[in-house]
């Protein structure tokens, strides 16, 4: 068996019962990237030589008997916007090419800082985490490692290819409408967005801060909890990070799920979501049901406004948390510098930003200027309560909803390129839960014909990741496909 | 329309440092940057690093309270901090974080009031609204900022706190915005929350109109000082384009501190919008009764309830314990100094303020000091007040040792030092005035009309003495002789 094979958990106890050790595991990791990177390009930025020395000096400590935190060495992939000192973190963009942050974000201080896991280098992305394909990169395209004519989804679209081909074990994602659940139902592999605020922010590059959370992307759901148990908690640098009793995710995940009831709203069923992610999302909550759950209708009535909603909001923000990119005091300023400061700053941006980000900073600018304020931002935040709402409303009635991730499966590179608003519509099903804050989970749930995994999305109730990652370990030990590889081979056109 | 007498109005916005704040406002980066190494008090959150967030420092929010207790405004309980968004140079993220009365956010404190004196005319200056935000980054230039080959930013301003004191447009005249501005640093001192002499802690916006006409807004006035002198230049120059036929506009304008005039910067049609929207990287500031209740419990007497205590306690009058209770310091100092004799009693008091407000301040005013940095103590003040009353020397000599006794030396070392104890050596003062008469038989004739010539003779006897011959003896003296020699009945 190959080590990507391997779930983290089980790489874990293999290095702690010195089968493997850490030093192995790094330089497998860098042989099946240098296998399949050319391929895929996932990675944006690699940190070898740093990552292989770290690997010699754990097993070192670990040969002293020295602890080294419990993650044991595993590698781990970083999505470009989450700060890693005195590495370049770009956020795929042009403006930021010689930006190397002088601090960890908080995530990094308790993966690699405190529980030993190795950074192995930064994951391509969207530039700014805008889209769902990982095409607006400034370094060019991630392709999905089940079929590389195809988008691995995104905006977290090298974290999820590179966790489905075995490049990596464990990887970060950011998710501000679908960002990690996007490219792990296009790639096959578990992505967690917990509930905003139950993991720092600091450190993470903005997009949209009233939206944007960290999570993790992973093989498998008990890795997911794995991860989540380290990064969750009240970081007192990060004023909207909530101070709730961190549970043990790992531990509840083989509690029995017969009580539950589940909510299937009608609405993530509708128009536009595809009949085989239906029905094989279908057949998994009758994989559920079966485990003993109780399925009931539920609705959320305020679905088809979400993505004007969504869209309205993250554009708004995006345009003030962008705004400090004039590169004046780090990153990249243009070339030329003739006329005045306004004349600088309009040209760096001009230059340096992609068409997609620029798209958004105009929109969300319009949305924000005086007389159209109230009518498009406050509007969007009025609407942004009543789809919260609708979700408070649903966990009333049930312990989770289930539902479709994505209303497809991956669609082809250059599919949506030139159309934006088809690109949008395929968050549908995602933004709504960071509308409202709260937790959801991705899992594989099967395959449509073109062998193109489908995600299973699970939403929770307000910092109930616990409840979530009981039913997705249920689930996913019932469906018994998580093992699977990407294959890394082109497919049909 | 071209009324002479137009009732002016000005309204204030007055933005000070908290400069007694430790750390800046929302990162732990010492608040004290003057001095400086430039850029040497940063961090990724007040340079705006991607993933920097922004904490909100208590401190400020208790400061911020204390204030609006002070200026009686009426706190709000929960309020969002707002982005304010605009592009320069000195503002690190692209936006202020700062707070907005609109669009669905609030003041830190809306209303409040100060009562002002100007011609023992009193005047309640209402106040719109008090909010608390960051200090961009300062700006250096070489010279001017006209002729400056470069502009070169330093940070270690960047996140400082600012509160920001908006008036209602109630002022009527600079002399009035003087007084307002003097009330207010009063204020600001005794709360404890900034130390409004030094450089750079305060910059002041006015908005001045003519009643009938549009208003400008006068940005950049950068000290106390100068917000009298530019608002009597911007009336003048509002008065005289309307004497000579012309429209006022709405627009901003910027003071110019060496030309002593404003420019006009815009027009009210390319006014910012600076696109407000809620900080959502901060959550909603709260502030309770039990917090509000706790500050105001420990906030310090005010200085217009320390006016009435001391004309009550020392018995001074209104004027001159409103003189004196301004500067706090200045204030401690003499209730320092009357409360440490016992045997003082009103008079001593008011001799205390006179000397304290007169000789005292005139030579702090001179050498550019506060009272704080001199080494006088309360204690000298009460030697010196004894040794006139007991006739140990003149109030005149006692003029003279000023200086000395700003240096910290005790009076008597002093007089000891300059050997200027009194001369009361009658054989002495005998000979002296003898040649006094001798020398100035004019005078002396004089006396025989005029027996204020008398005063004269006594002077000359002093000018002799360099002022230190006892006058009342010196006086019985002459008056002796000159009786003796028949020169006088």
């Amino acid at each position: 068996m190959k080590f990507y094979e391997y779930m983290a958990y089980e790489l874990i106890e293999k290095i702690k019962n010195k089968e493997l050790s850490i030093q192995e595991l790094l330089e497998a990791t860098f042989q099946r990237i240098e296998e399949t990177e050319q391929i895929l390009h996932s990675f944006v930025n690699l940190s070898k030589d740093k990552a292989l020395k770290r690997a010699e000096l754990l097993d070192n400590e670990l040969k002293k008997g020295k602890k080294i935190g419990k993650l044991y060495g595993l590698p781990l992939a970083n999505k470009d916007l989450i700060s890693v000192k005195d590495f370049i973190t770009t956020c795929s963009s042009k403006i930021l090419k010689d930006y190397y942050p002088p601090y960890n974000a908080f995530v990094i201080e308790r993966l690699v800082e405190q529980e030993g896991a190795i950074h192995i280098g930064n994951t391509n992305m969207d530039e700014f985490a805008m889209g769902s394909s990982t095409e607006n990169s400034c370094y060019g395209t991630t392709y999905n490692p089940w079929d590389i004519s195809r988008v691995p989804g995104g905006s977290s679209g090298g974290s999820g290819a590179c966790i489905a081909s075995g490049q990596a074990i464990l990887a970060l994602g950011s998710d501000t409408g679908g960002s990690i659940r996007c490219p792990a139902a296009f790639c096959g592999v578990v992505g967690l967005k917990p509930t905003y605020g139950r993991v720092s922010r600091y450190g993470l590059i903005a997009f949209a801060n009233s939206l944007d959370q960290i999570g993790p992307i992973t093989k498998c759901v008990y890795d997911s909890a794995l991860m989540l148990e380290f990064i969750s908690g009240k970081d007192p640098l990060d004023s909207t990070s909530v101070d709730v009793k961190v549970d043990n995710y790992t531990e509840s995940l083989k509690n029995p799920i017969d009580k539950k009831i589940l909510g299937v709203p009608k609405e993530f069923f509708g128009e536009g979501v595809n009949h085989e992610v239906e029905s094989t999302v279908r057949k998994a909550i009758t994989k559920l049901e079966s485990l003993g759950t109780e399925i009931i209708d539920i609705s959320i009535p305020h679905l088809e406004y979400t993505v004007a909603t969504y869209y309205l909001l993250c554009m708004s923000e995006a345009s003030s948390n962008l705004a400090r990119y004039d590169g004046l005091r780090y990153g990249n300023m243009s070339d030329n510098l003739s006329g005045d400061v306004y004349d600088v700053f309009s040209r760096t941006r001009g230059e340096r930003f992609g068409p997609e980000v620029r798209r958004r900073i105009f929109l969300g600018t319009y949305a924000l200027s005086a007389g159209y304020y109230d009518m498009f931002y406050i509007k969007a935040l009025k609407v942004r309560s009543l789809i919260k709402n609708d979700f408070v409303e649903a966990f009333k009635k049930c312990d989770a909803i289930v539902c479709p991730t994505m209303p497809s499966t991956a669609f082809k590179v250059g599919e949506f390129v030139d159309d934006p608003l088809q690109m949008y519509k395929a968050d549908i099903l995602t933004c709504p839960v960071n509308l409202s804050g709260i937790p959801a989970l991705s899992i594989p749930c099967g395959f449509d014909s073109h062998n193109l995994p489908i995600g299973f999305q699970i939403v929770g109730d307000y910092f109930d990741e616990k409840g979530i990652l009981n039913i997705g370990f249920q689930l996913e030990q019932e469906l018994n496909i998580y093992r699977r590889i990407a294959p890394v081979t082109k497919r049909g056109k | 329309m071209n009324n002479q007498n137009n009732d002016v109005i000005i309204g204030l916005e007055v933005h000070i440092q908290l400069t007694n704040l430790k750390t800046k406002l929302f990162c732990s980066c010492s608040n004290d940057y003057r001095g400086t190494e430039a850029n040497s008090h940063v961090c990724p959150i007040c340079i705006g690093l991607p993933g920097s967030l922004p904490v909100v420092n208590k401190k400020a929010i208790e400061f911020a309270t204390r204030l609006a207790i002070a200026l009686n405004c009426k706190i709000n309980q929960e309020f969002w901090f707002f982005r304010k968004q605009y592009f320069y140079v000195d503002l690190a993220k692209g936006f202020q974080i700062s707070q907005y009365n609109k669009a669905g956010g609030k003041a830190f404190a809306d209303e409040g009031n100060l009562a002002i004196k100007l011609n023992s005319h009193k005047k309640e200056i209402i106040l719109n609204r008090i909010h608390l935000e960051e200090d961009p980054a300062r700006l250096v230039h070489k010279g001017s900022i006209a002729t400056s080959p470069y502009t070169l930013v330093d940070y270690n301003r960047s996140g400082v706190s600012l509160i920001e004191i908006v008036t209602e447009p109630v002022l009527s005249s600079p002399e009035e915005a003087r007084e307002f501005l003097k009330q207010l640093k009063s204020i600001v001192q005794y709360s404890g929350i900034s130390n409004l002499d030094l450089e750079g802690s305060v910059r002041v916006d006015a908005n001045i109109s003519l009643k009938g006409y549009e208003r400008s807004e006068v940005k950049n006035i950068n000290s106390f000082k100068e917000v009298e002198r530019a608002l009597r230049h911007e009336i003048i120059r509002q008065k005289n384009m309307l004497k000579r036929g012309k429209t006022l506009i709405q627009e901003t304008r910027h003071w110019d501190d060496k030309r002593r005039i404003t420019i006009s910067l815009r027009t009210k049609e390319f006014e910012a919008d600076y696109r407000y929207f809620p900080e959502q990287d901060l959550v909603p500031i709260e502030i309770n009764d039990i917090f509000i209740q706790k500050v105001k419990d420990k906030l310090p007497e005010m200085p217009s309830e320390r006016s009435r205590r001391l004309q009550r306690d020392y018995n001074l009058s209104e004027f001159d314990s409103d003189n004196l209770v301004l500067d706090k310091d200045i204030a401690d100092f003499y209730e320092d100094g009357v409360n440490s004799d016992a045997s003082f009693g009103p008079n001593e008091y008011k001799q205390y303020c006179n000397w304290l407000m007169n000789d005292i301040l005139r030579w702090l005013n001179e050498q550019n000091k506060i009272i704080k940095d001199s080494k006088l103590h309360p204690h000298q003040i009460v030697d010196l007040i004894r040794y006139v009353n007991d006739g140990k020397i003149t109030s005149k000599i006692a003029k003279t040792i000023i200086d000395d006794m700003m240096e910290g030396f005790s009076i008597s070392e002093i007089l000891e030092k300059k050997d200027k104890k009194r001369i009361s050596d009658e054989d002495f003062l005998k000979k002296l005035s003898k040649e006094v008469i001798e020398e100035n038989p004019k005078i002396v004739n004089d006396c025989r009309d005029n027996p204020k010539a008398i005063e004269a003779l006594i002077g000359r006897i002093m000018a002799k003495t360099r002022g230190q011959a006892d006058p009342h003896i010196a006086r019985r003296i002459i008056l002796d002789l000159l009786k003796q020699f028949g020169l006088i009945e």
